[in-house]
This record gives structure tokens, C-alpha cells and sequence, in this order.
């Protein structure tokens, strides 16, 4: 039974996979640009371990490999503008996502699925390839931290679909879906830890980030991968991203239902 | 039970008008309390000038609206209450969206329909075959969505609500943009569906081609209100009472003054002229014509679908004025 529901979901995502994979000549040009940017950081971070030592933890092995890795996992969740869900929610198509006995979220999260896996093939381990040619990186230290890492990254996948889909649900009740939009991404960007890693925050600013969903996405699997975080820390760190995505997309349904009703009442 | 039982349904939208003070809130009743019943294995054509309320019924019969009022069955299920389980055994198309995913291949599409609705593989492979068949899709199945002509999406969203073999079938507008074959195919591919296995199809057209070639029975709405419900000879009877005789005169004439009917139009030597039939009949006419004009030619035209229903429209927006009210 469990296997036989799970079917669907692999249906899901096989077509989520598919459907980014055909345009590769947008998926080169955000390789490009990752690769680019991935330089940029590389360099720009460097600057800071001029003289060796280390920030929060952070050696300038450690560095370099952050940046190279936020990267390629910035592409593989999509830390970037999401507008499916917001867009079908505004021009009422997703009446007709309603009309099939599947909860549009949960296809929408095996589609994403798939699309994760498109992006970490085409956009994500190629920088991080070219990073470890040019500058050389830390990997992890053994196949633990491997599945680790492996694991940590699936959380963040499902932890970013649903604070997207959040915004997106705004779309219910709020017309000014951009402002709302460009919010959330500038804070998943910063908070995630895309910008500079979390430990290199000020105090304070570190304790909020951390208190937030957003280094589940991306701060967390960087730091399992660095081995800045290993041993039993590394399970409650799991631990962390699984409540989050647990309660994300709790937070995420609940909000889509609501908005369905909020649509099957009043005609939207 | 019927398959579908709709008892006084009402939709009210509350709609806010103008801006600042002067905003107000103004209730539109879309559908107005309406009653009718559909038996397992008919083809019900729904009709109604633009705005009647005919998407609004269909979305309470899918469940994707909550009825302001009334009662509603479709299966046995209340669709706004029981949408998920009920979305497997109806087949829903609205012409005017895309319900296909719009960057996959048309056949990838189906595919996962077939898992979303769980359609043995077997049985799946039978009804694509039959259906891309009956629709042509054979050239495009491989071709992505966002790709197709109009006609070609509208063949695949028919494919597509009709591949896990719902009871019922709810199209709205399902020949939008269609050419004559394709709109041809669609129909056969209906009364097809329905003699072979008892589809029962509620329909909504402007075409009334469509409707004359598949509707056994007829419901017209206009302003939320039903205002016929029965077959379509009735129909025509009820309100085609209007025929037009059509003479071609041996030279042209100013409009003729004949007793019992009126001239409506005029054309070198042709004039059409219109009747009741209880004022008069054809023969009569043609007598009073040919005593005041020689008569080369002329054809007698029997009302038309198009014409009963203009004239049902025409009549129910000037009876029913004030239905949106300011609360
Ligand atoms: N979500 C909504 N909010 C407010 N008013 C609505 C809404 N949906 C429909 N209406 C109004 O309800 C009435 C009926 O609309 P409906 O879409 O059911 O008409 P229709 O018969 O399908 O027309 P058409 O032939 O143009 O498709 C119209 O006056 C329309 O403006
Ligand atoms: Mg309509």
C-alpha cells in the first residue's frame, strides 16, 4: 500500500524531472551564471582569510567549499522566485487542480522533487566540479557523512518547496503578490545563509536566523558537508530540518485549504 | 436516484463596485434558483447567453464552488463536501483553461492521468487508442502542449477528461475553436461514448449545431433562471413559431404590404418575409403575394435552432432587468 501511494508520486516527479530538463539552453544559462557567481564568491570570501584564522568556525578550505556548494544547492531548492502555484492561484486555474482527487500540493511537491533532481544534475554538481578543480575543496570524511549530506539535502528540498508554496498561497488573499514575493526571497537569501554562512552573522542576527526555517535549506547541509557540524550534532541538525519541513508543510496545507475555501465561497 | 439532482441551486457573488466612499457592495445572482434532474445516459445541453450563469452551474456540479443556496447530487455525492471522491467517477472540461500540463508532451500528460486516476494499463492503452483515434491526436501525442494549436490543446483536454472512463461528463464549451471536421469528430466521439456505454454528458455550447446534433434534451438559462427545460422540437414549436417565406419577385419592389405578416428584409427583387403560424399559412401568403407582384421563385425557411434561441434570449433580458441588487 505505502508503496503503491508512493507510485504516484515517482509519476509526479519523473514529469517535474522532464519538464526542466527540456530547456536546456535555460538550464546552461543558469549553469553559466551559477559558475560565474560561484567565482565571484570564491574570490570575495577569500579576501577575509588573507592572514589564515577562522570565523565562525569556517577555516579557508571550509570557505571556499561553502561557497562552491550554496551554489549549486541555491539552484537544486530553488532558492530564487517560484511563481507556479501563485500564477495558477491568480488566474484560477487552479480550479481545475481542484477537480482531480489529488491534493494539489502534494503533486506540486513530487513535481518539485523531480525538478530538484534536474537541477542538482545540470546546475548543481557541475560548479561545484569546476570550484574543486580551480580552488580545491573539503569533501566529507567518510560515507557517513556522505548519506548525511545526501539526506540533509532532500530536507532542504522539501523545507524550500514549502516555504514557497507559502508565498505562493498569498495569492489568495493578497493582489500585491510581488512585494510579498520579492520579501520572502530576500529573506530565504539572507537567513538561508546564501549570502554568507549564518556563522558569520553578528550575534543576535545569528540567534534569529536560527530560529527561522531558512538555514534548514541550505545553511544546514553546507555545514554537515564541511564538517563544521559532525557527530551527534549532525542527527539533531536532521532532526531540526525534519521538524521544519514537517511544520512547513503542515503551515503550507493549511493555508492552501483555507484559501480553497476562501475560492469555492466566493468565486474568488 | 437520477445522476445529477439539482434542487433550487443559487450562486450569489459579492462583488465591490466603484472606489473610496463611493464603494459599494453589489450582489450578482449568477444562478437564481434552479431545478432539474438528469438520468443516467442522456446528452443535456446547457445553454444561455454570455454571463446566464451556465459555468457557474457546472462548477457547483464539479464542486469547485459552494452553492450560496439549494441542494446538489452528482453521483450520489455533494460535490462542494465530497470533490475528491467524487472527481473520480466525473470526467470535467472547461474549453477556456488549460488542464493539460502545459510544458510535458501531450501523451506525458495522459500518462500521469492514468496514474492520478489509477487506470489499469491495459484498459488505459484501450481508451487512448480509441480516443486518439476518434480525435485525430496521432501527429501531436509527442508534441509539447504549449505547442498545439487551439483545436489540437481542445482534442487532448477531451482526451484527457474522458481516459479513466468517468460516468459523467461536465464540458463546457468543449468545440471552442475547433474547425468543422474536428467539431464533426467530437460529436461522433460523444454520441459514440454515450451508446456504448451510457456516458451521460451535461454540455454547454454556443454552437448550436452542437447542441441540435447531440442534445436529447435542452435547458436554457438566462439571468440565472431556467427558462426551458425539454426537447428541442418542443422548442422550436414553443417559440420558432416564426417562419420566413421567400419570394423572388420579376423586378424589384418597394417592401410588399401583405396581411398577417411584415417584410424583413429586402434585397433587389428578393423580399423575406415573416409569419405566425396561427395568423396565417404559407399558401395563403403566397396567393397575396403573387396577386400583387409576379412571382418568379420562392423557398419557404422553417425556424432554426439560431432563431429560437435568439428570440428566447432577446425575450428573457428585456423580462428580467433588475436581478443585481445593492446591499
Ligand atoms: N467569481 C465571480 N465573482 C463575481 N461574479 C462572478 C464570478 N463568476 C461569475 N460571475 C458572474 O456571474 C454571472 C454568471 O457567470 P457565468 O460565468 O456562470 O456565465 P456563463 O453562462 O458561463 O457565460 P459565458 O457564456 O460568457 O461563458 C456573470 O454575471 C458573471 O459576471
Ligand atoms: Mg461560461
Amino acid at each position: 500500500m505505502p508503496l503503491a501511494f508512493l507510485r504516484l508520486d515517482l509519476e509526479y516527479a519523473k514529469r517535474g524531472y522532464a519538464r526542466y530538463a527540456a530547456y536546456p539552453a535555460a538550464t546552461l544559462a543558469g549553469l553559466f551564471t551559477n559558475t560565474v557567481f560561484g567565482f565571484m564568491r570564491a574570490f570575495i570570501l577569500l579576501a577575509l582569510f588573507e592572514g589564515g584564522g577562522e570565523i565562525g568556525g569556517y577555516d579557508r578550505a571550509a570557505t571556499v567549499t561553502y561557497a562552491w556548494l550554496t551554489q549549486g544547492l541555491a539552484a537544486t531548492i530553488f532558492i530564487w522566485g517560484w511563481q507556479d502555484l501563485g500564477l495558477r492561484i491568480r488566474t484560477g486555474d487552479i480550479a481545475t487542480d481542484l477537480i482531480r482527487p489529488v491534493h494539489p500540493l502534494r503533486a506540486g511537491l513530487a513535481f518539485d522533487v523531480g525538478r530538484s533532481l534536474c537541477h542538482a544534475i545540470f546546475r548543481g554538481v557541475p560548479p561545484v566540479v569546476i570550484g574543486s578543480l580551480v580552488f580545491g575543496i573539503t569533501t566529507p570524511s567518510g560515507p557517513a557523512v556522505w548519506l548525511a549530506f545526501g539526506l540533509s539535502c532532500g530536507l532542504a528540498i522539501v523545507v524550500s518547496y514549502a516555504f514557497r508554496a507559502i508565498y505562493n498561497v498569498a495569492s489568495f488573499w493578497l493582489l500585491d503578490w510581488r512585494g510579498t514575493t520579492i520579501l520572502a526571497i530576500t529573506a530565504a537569501n539572507f537567513f538561508s545563509g546564501f549570502v554568507i554562512p549564518v556563522a558569520f552573522f553578528p550575534l543576535p542576527l545569528e540567534a534569529i536566523a536560527r530560529a527561522t526555517p531558512f538555514p534548514a535549506m541550505l545553511q544546514v547541509p553546507v555545514d554537515i558537508f564541511v564538517g563544521r557540524v559532525a557527530g551527534a550534532e549532525v542527527v539533531a541538525a536532521l532532526a531540526s530540518q525534519l521538524a521544519w519541513a514537517i511544520l512547513l508543510l503542515l503551515a503550507a496545507t493549511w493555508l492552501f485549504d483555507r484559501g480553497v475555501r476562501r475560492l469555492v465561497v466566493q468565486g474568488g | 436516484m437520477a445522476l445529477v439532482d439539482v434542487q433550487d441551486l443559487r450562486k450569489e457573488f459579492v462583488v465591490r463596485r466603484g472606489s473610496g466612499l463611493r464603494r459599494e457592495r453589489v450582489v450578482v445572482r449568477a444562478v437564481d434558483g434552479i431545478t432539474f434532474a438528469i438520468e443516467s445516459g442522456s446528452i443535456v445541453g446547457y445553454i444561455g447567453p454570455n454571463g446566464a450563469g451556465k459555468s457557474t452551474t457546472v462548477k457547483m456540479l464539479t464542486g469547485i464552488l459552494v452553492p450560496s443556496g439549494g441542494r446538489v447530487s452528482v453521483a450520489g455525492f455533494v460535490p462542494s463536501k465530497q470533490r475528491t471522491k467524487l472527481a473520480a467517477r466525473i470526467g470535467v472540461m472547461f474549453g477556456q483553461r488549460v488542464q493539460l500540463w502545459w510544458d510535458l508532451p501531450l501523451i506525458e500528460s495522459f500518462e500521469l492521468l492514468r496514474h492520478i486516476y489509477r487506470v489499469p494499463a491495459e484498459r488505459f492503452r484501450q481508451n487512448l487508442d480509441m480516443l486518439g483515434a476518434a480525435l485525430e491526436l496521432g501527429p501531436f501525442l509527442r508534441t509539447p502542449v504549449r505547442q498545439l494549436s487551439l483545436g489540437q490543446r481542445i482534442r487532448g483536454e477531451l482526451t484527457a477528461a474522458m481516459l479513466h472512463e468517468p460516468d459523467i461528463l461536465f464540458l463546457d464549451e468543449p468545440t471552442i475553436g475547433l474547425d468543422v471536421v474536428a467539431r464533426q469528430r467530437v460529436r461522433e466521439l460523444l454520441l459514440r461514448a454515450n451508446r456504448e456505454r451510457g456516458l451521460t454528458v451535461l454540455l454547454t455550447s454556443h454552437d448550436l449545431v452542437d447542441i441540435e446534433r447531440l442534445c436529447s434534451r435542452i435547458l436554457v438559462i438566462d439571468h440565472g433562471h431556467l427558462v426551458y427545460d425539454g426537447g428541442l422540437e418542443t422548442l422550436k414549436e414553443r417559440y420558432g413559431t416564426e417562419r420566413v417565406l421567400v419570394v423572388d419577385l420579376e423586378e424589384p419592389r418597394p417592401p410588399l404590404d401583405v396581411e398577417g405578416a411584415r417584410v424583413i428584409k429586402v434585397d433587389g427583387p428578393r423580399q423575406w418575409i415573416a409569419f405566425e403560424r396561427e395568423r396565417t399559412n404559407a399558401a395563403r401568403l403566397t396567393a397575396q403575394v403573387a396577386a400583387l407582384a409576379p412571382l418568379r421563385d420562392l423557398t419557404l425557411q422553417e425556424p432554426d435552432i439560431e432563431d429560437v434561441v435568439r428570440r428566447i434570449y432577446a425575450e428573457g433580458a428585456t423580462g428580467s432587468a433588475g436581478r443585481s441588487s445593492t446591499a
